[in-house]
Formats: structure tokens, C-alpha cells, sequence
């Protein structure tokens, strides 16, 4: 994992000490609310329905149990003992009071974490594959380019005010685990005659208007992967519009120029870009990508697993991933129970995730963008181990991928921005398929509750998606078929009139009943709608 | 009916006008009537408060509720988390938002 060099902590500290100042002036009144907001969302402060939300940035999904009882340290002392996990790999806290947010930086600060742009109009939190150095389909983990980038973006003095937020995704695996080609720049890792290079797919992105993005350049030399990204922003700041929020993301741009145009002034301004000098000598890199050195992992380990108790064994068949290293396992850790709220974790939960990965995987853990948890590096021999303490702490739900491991955005529940609460009818969802039966018989199905076309629950990117919008002042839910945030990225296509609360999970039912009985063998969800289309669904949600 | 309302400066809690000050229950919750800019220019002024609106409401025999569902929920609480909410005893309170 990456630790902070000496330029880190100063630039975190300083940070910390910045913000405090200028929270004590606003306390003061020296300076106004007007004034105030810019500053505190720099430092990932916002206001909510209930009170100040607190979004903390977790780099590519990483850390280690020093910091994730950190996470916990916070919710318990400054919130209401719960912090709730993000569809871009950062956690939220719902409670924060504006006094404590210096403190509670300053705590951040101190196991190597920080709130800084996770808001604005600036580069965000670099998102990566949350089974990165551990996917035995990887070609290389990704992160230390990650880490590259996340230097690189962090206070980038050009790219603070671009004109509308600014999402990046780094990935080395075929399988898309992380909705790399629905950011702004999705970076896959590729080979091309035994040398590994930059895919750059530009121009992404969910919201009110959901594009997938195009291939800008199939293979950028690795060398060149900071200023091609350089380029990519440039043109973009320059040409971005900013007399219009609902044009301004850099889809509508690529949208407008086409491709073609945006890559070629891409690689034009890239000629200038590569003459500047920023990226790193390779001994740079080498020193960042040694911290992402493999653990220590005995590839002599026993492979078998005893599956004697059934519960288990059905966990280990949903929840539990291959990994590259034999004898070895990738866990992956449901944050969805049954009735729960998707990606809430409480204090204590927080802590037994950090107590188990740094006695089982290494001292590792990752968030995935599906609000789950990942103990990336496990031995096979530990899983029953493992199993039985999440299973202690209502952590051990089988679904990694069902119909119930739902992703939701808070919704009006907490959010300023929602038109209709998400995680009730996430709550209806998991409670009417509860039986683990009836869920393996449907097999992989993304279902994905955004409160709003702001699209933080993904989904334009579900299987099933579920749009909540105001219908004159009542909650009322659209309903789309078809979308997919994997390698195989498709957007959902609405079904038709939106629902209730209640109707919607009735039309999801109809639409499963349909899937199950229009199915050929093997074939998931997704793949029967891309067979057979919309109207037969349509039919059976309608009639 | 109109009701002030506002999140407090220190806590970000959701606080209401009540004539003479703010509060955080709705019950003590004022109409202000015609007097509502005029009161969330001053109470800006006074930087108690953040983002200050003025919402339609009505009378109930429970007493203000807000004609809209995004305001029920910042009067009582996330409807998800009944132990949170300002009235945790009480299994009612979620009706009274939806």
C-alpha cells in the first residue's frame, strides 16, 4: 500500500491547518456562508437534509486496518456510530457538526486520509478494480497507476476549477469491475506485443445524460500516461462549457466536437503537453509502484476448502473470488442484508472488517464502487474463520451479485439533491427475493436505485434500474432494463409509466417471472433482454 | 401556512423559525406569513442560520406539517432510521412524512 511521503503530510497538514482557520472564521462570522461553501466543499463538507455529510476519500478503494478503524473512530465519536460506503469507493458520514470537521481532519490526517476534492469541480477520487493486485485476471495492478494519477490530480493548479466535476478509472483486467468506460477518462491497462500500455476511453459518464465512453487512443506508451491525460484535461478545460451545469461535463464536449475532433486536438495538444516534462522518471514510479508490492503469500497454501457446513459453503459460492496466488481467496463482504441499507456499516462492523483483514488478508481491505468491502489477499484455509465472524456481525449475507446486493444513492432520505428516497424501496426489493434460493435461480442481476438523474446509484448502469423523480410533490419510480457498468456497458432502456413504492417492486417481480421463464440455459438477466428485447417484458409489466 | 426554515450553523441540524428564534421541532414552528423574506434576510444576517427557504405548509391537528415530502423528511428525520429521527419512540412518525 502507499504511504505519504514527507510532501504528503505537508500538503495534507497544511490543508487541515487551512481549513481549520477557516472554519473558526465562519463560526466567528468574519466571513459569510456565500464565502464559506466553496471552501468546505473543497474539503469534502456538505450540507444535507439533516445536517453537515462528510465525504472522505479512500484512494482506488485501499486501505489498510489503521485507517479503516479510523473509519470507524469517526463514526463513532463524531456521527451516529454508522458511516455509509460510496458508489465511487469514499465513505459519507450523515452527522458531522461544522465544529468537529477540523478535528475529525486532523484525525484523517494522521492515519494518512483526507476529505480534499471530494467535491467541486475538480479531479475526484481516482476509482479503481477493488480486486486489484489480487484478480487472477489482471495483466498488472493498476494502482500504482492510480497513485500516479492521484498525485498528479491532487491540487493540480490548472484542473481546480475545471468546468464541472471530474471522475478518472484505472483498471488492468479484461472484466470491468470497476464502470471504467461511465467515467470521464476510464484507463484500461493493455498489452500489445508483451508491453503494457494506457486504453484511453474518454468521455463517460451517468447523470442526466448517460454516454459511454468512446476509445480516444488504444495504446498510450505508459511513459506518456500522465501528459496524454494531461491533454485530455486540457482540451477540455478549455473548450468544457460553463454557461450551461447540464452541459458541462466533458461527454457533452466529445459528444458535440465527435471522437475524431477531440483526438485529434487531444494529440495535438499532447505534442506541447509531452515537452513540458511531467511525467515521472522511471525511478519515480519504481518507487511508488514498489509500495504495491504483492504480499508475502504462500502459494504452497492448501487449495481444498471444507465445505461441510452448507451455509458456508454457499457463502464461499457467492461471496468468495478467485484469486491469482493458489491455496489463496479474494472475500468479498455484503454490506446488503436483507431490510439493511445498501452500504451502511456501523462502528463495529467497521472495526471487525479491520480486525479481520489485519489478521487474515494482509492488513488490507478495499471499498468497490458496489458499496461492498474486500479482503483482497486471504487464505483459503481461513474462510470458515472469517465466514463465522462476519456471520457474528450480520456480515456474511451470500449476494455478492444478486438480485439483492442492490446499489442505492442515500436518496431523500439524506440527500438535498434527491426527488425520491432510494433505500426503501432497496429495503422492499431485498425483503420480497429474501430467499438465498430464489436468488441463485436468478443469477447475476446488477439492480441499481439512483433518487435522482444525478445517477449516484448507477442506474443508467443496472440490469434493472430504478430512477426516482417527483411526480407534483409524490416519490414515483422509473423503471430501466438492459444497462450494464462491466465490460459489456450498455445503457438501461426505460420500461415505460414509472410506479409507486409498492408498484415498482411488484413490476420487478413481473419482469423476473418473465426472465425465468423466457431464459435459455445459462443465460443471465441481461443476456436474455439483449436476446428478446423489451417487448416481452414490456407485456409482462404492463399487459 | 409558511414556514422559515434553515440548517443551524454549528450542527447543520435542521432548525425552524418560530416567531422570535429558531427550533429544532416543527411543532414550535410559526407561520410567517408575508414576513418571510423580510425575517430570512435578517436571520442570514445573523448567520445563526445556513441556507435559509421559506416552504408552504399547513395545519394539522398534529400541528405545521410541510406541503412537500423533501421538508416532512428534514422535520423528522431519515424515514429509514426511525431511531434517529426526533420522535424515536414513536411508530407513527413515518406516516406523518408519507
Amino acid at each position: 500500500m502507499y504511504k505519504y511521503d514527507e510532501y504528503d503530510h505537508q500538503m495534507v497538514a497544511a490543508r487541515v491547518a487551512e481549513f481549520s482557520d477557516q472554519v473558526r472564521r465562519r463560526l466567528a462570522g468574519e466571513i459569510t456562508e456565500d464565502q464559506f461553501k466553496p471552501l468546505r466543499l473543497m474539503n469534502g463538507l456538505y450540507l444535507q437534509l439533516h445536517a453537515y455529510m462528510l465525504r472522505v476519500a479512500v484512494p482506488y478503494g485501499t486501505l489498510d486496518s489503521r485507517q479503516m478503524r479510523m473509519l470507524a473512530h469517526i463514526a463513532r465519536k463524531y456521527d451516529r456510530d454508522y458511516g455509509h460506503f460510496t458508489t465511487r469507493q469514499n465513505i459519507q458520514y450523515n452527522w458531522i457538526k461544522l465544529e468537529d470537521a477540523p478535528a475529525i481532519l486532523a484525525d484523517l490526517a494522521s492515519v494518512e486520509m483526507h476529505a480534499i476534492q471530494t467535491s467541486g469541480n475538480c479531479i475526484r477520487n481516482i476509482s479503481s478494480d477493488q480486486w486489484a493486485g489480487a484478480a487472477a485476471d489482471e495483466i498488472t495492478d493498476p494502482r500504482p497507476w492510480a497513485e500516479l494519477l492521484r498525485q498528479w490530480s491532487s491540487f493540480h493548479p490548472e484542473f481546480s476549477y475545471l468546468p464541472r466535476k471530474f471522475k478518472i478509472a484505472v483498471i488492468a483486467a479484461e472484466e470491468d469491475r470497476a464502470a471504467m468506460r461511465l467515467h470521464d477518462i476510464g484507463i484500461q491497462i493493455v498489452e500489445q506485443d508483451g508491453v503494457h500500455g494506457a486504453a484511453f476511453y474518454v468521455g463517460g459518464g451517468m447523470g442526466r445524460t448517460p454516454m459511454i465512453a468512446p476509445l480516444i487512443k488504444d495504446f498510450v506508451p505508459l511513459d506518456d500516461m500522465l501528459s496524454y491525460a494531461e491533454a485530455c484535461l486540457r482540451v477540455y478545460n478549455r473548450y468544457g462549457r460553463r454557461d450551461n451545469i447540464y452541459k458541462a461535463r466533458i461527454k457533452i464536449l466529445i459528444h458535440e466536437l465527435g471522437a475524431e475532433e477531440y483526438r485529434r486536438q487531444v494529440e495535438e495538444e499532447f505534442v506541447h503537453v509531452k515537452s513540458l516534462g511531467i511525467d515521472p522518471p522511471k525511478a519515480e514510479f519504481d518507487r511508488i509502484a514498489a509500495q504495491f508490492a504483492p504480499p508475502p503469500l504462500d502459494a504452497s497454501a492448501p487449495d481444498a476448502i471444507d465445505r461441510g457446513d452448507p451455509d458456508f459453503a454457499v457463502w464461499v459460492d457467492q461471496n468468495v473470488a478467485k484469486h491469482k496466488v493458489s491455496g489463496h481467496a479474494i472475500v468479498n463482504i455484503s454490506l446488503k442484508p436483507v431490510g439493511g441499507i445498501p452500504g451502511d456499516a456501523s462502528s463495529a462492523q467497521i472495526d471487525l472488517m479491520a480486525d479481520l483483514a489485519e489478521k487474515y488478508s494482509h492488513d488490507e481491505l478495499r471499498v468497490t464502487h458496489a458499496q461492498n468491502i474486500v479482503l483482497p489477499h486471504v487464505r483459503k484455509a481461513d474462510l470458515h474463520a472469517i465466514w463465522q465472524a462476519l456471520d457474528e456481525a450480520g456480515l456474511a449475507t451470500p449476494n455478492l451479485g444478486l438480485i439483492s446486493d442492490i446499489i442505492a444513492c442515500p436518496g431523500l432520505d439524506y440527500c438535498s439533491l434527491a426527488n425520491a428516497r432510494s433505500i426503501p424501496v432497496a429495503q422492499k426489493i431485498a425483503t420480497r427475493f429474501a430467499d438465498p434460493a430464489r436468488q441463485r435461480d436468478l443469477g447475476e442481476l446488477k439492480l441499481k436505485i439512483s433518487g435522482c438523474i444525478n445517477a449516484c446509484g448507477h442506474h443508467h448502469a443496472g440490469h434493472i434500474g430504478i430512477l426516482g423523480v417527483d411526480r407534483k410533490g409524490t416519490e414515483n419510480y422509473q423503471l430501466s432494463l438492459g444497462g450494464s457498468g462491466a465490460e459489456d456497458v450498455s445503457l438501461g432502456t426505460i420500461t415505460g409509466p414509472g410506479f409507486d413504492e409498492d408498484g415498482v417492486v411488484d413490476a420487478i417481480e413481473r419482469v423476473t417471472d418473465k426472465y425465468l421463464a423466457t431464459r435459455t440455459e445459462g443465460e443471465r438477466f441481461v443476456d436474455t433482454f439483449r436476446r428478446v428485447g423489451m417487448a416481452p417484458f414490456k407485456e409482462a409489466i404492463y399487459g | 401556512m409558511k414556514l422559515l426554515t434553515g440548517n443551524d450553523l454549528k450542527t447543520g441540524f435542521v432548525t425552524w423559525w418560530t416567531g422570535a428564534d429558531w427550533s429544532l421541532h416543527i411543532e414550535d414552528a410559526a407561520d410567517v406569513g408575508e414576513q418571510g423574506e423580510a425575517i430570512l434576510a435578517a436571520e442570514e444576517g445573523a448567520r445563526r442560520v445556513n441556507a435559509p427557504y421559506i416552504i408552504a405548509g399547513e395545519i394539522t391537528a398534529e400541528g405545521p406539517r410541510p406541503a412537500h415530502i423533501k421538508d416532512r423528511i428534514r422535520a423528522l428525520g431519515p424515514t429509514v432510521r426511525p431511531d434517529l429521527t426526533l420522535k424515536p419512540a414513536d411508530p407513527a412518525a413515518g406516516d406523518w412524512v408519507i
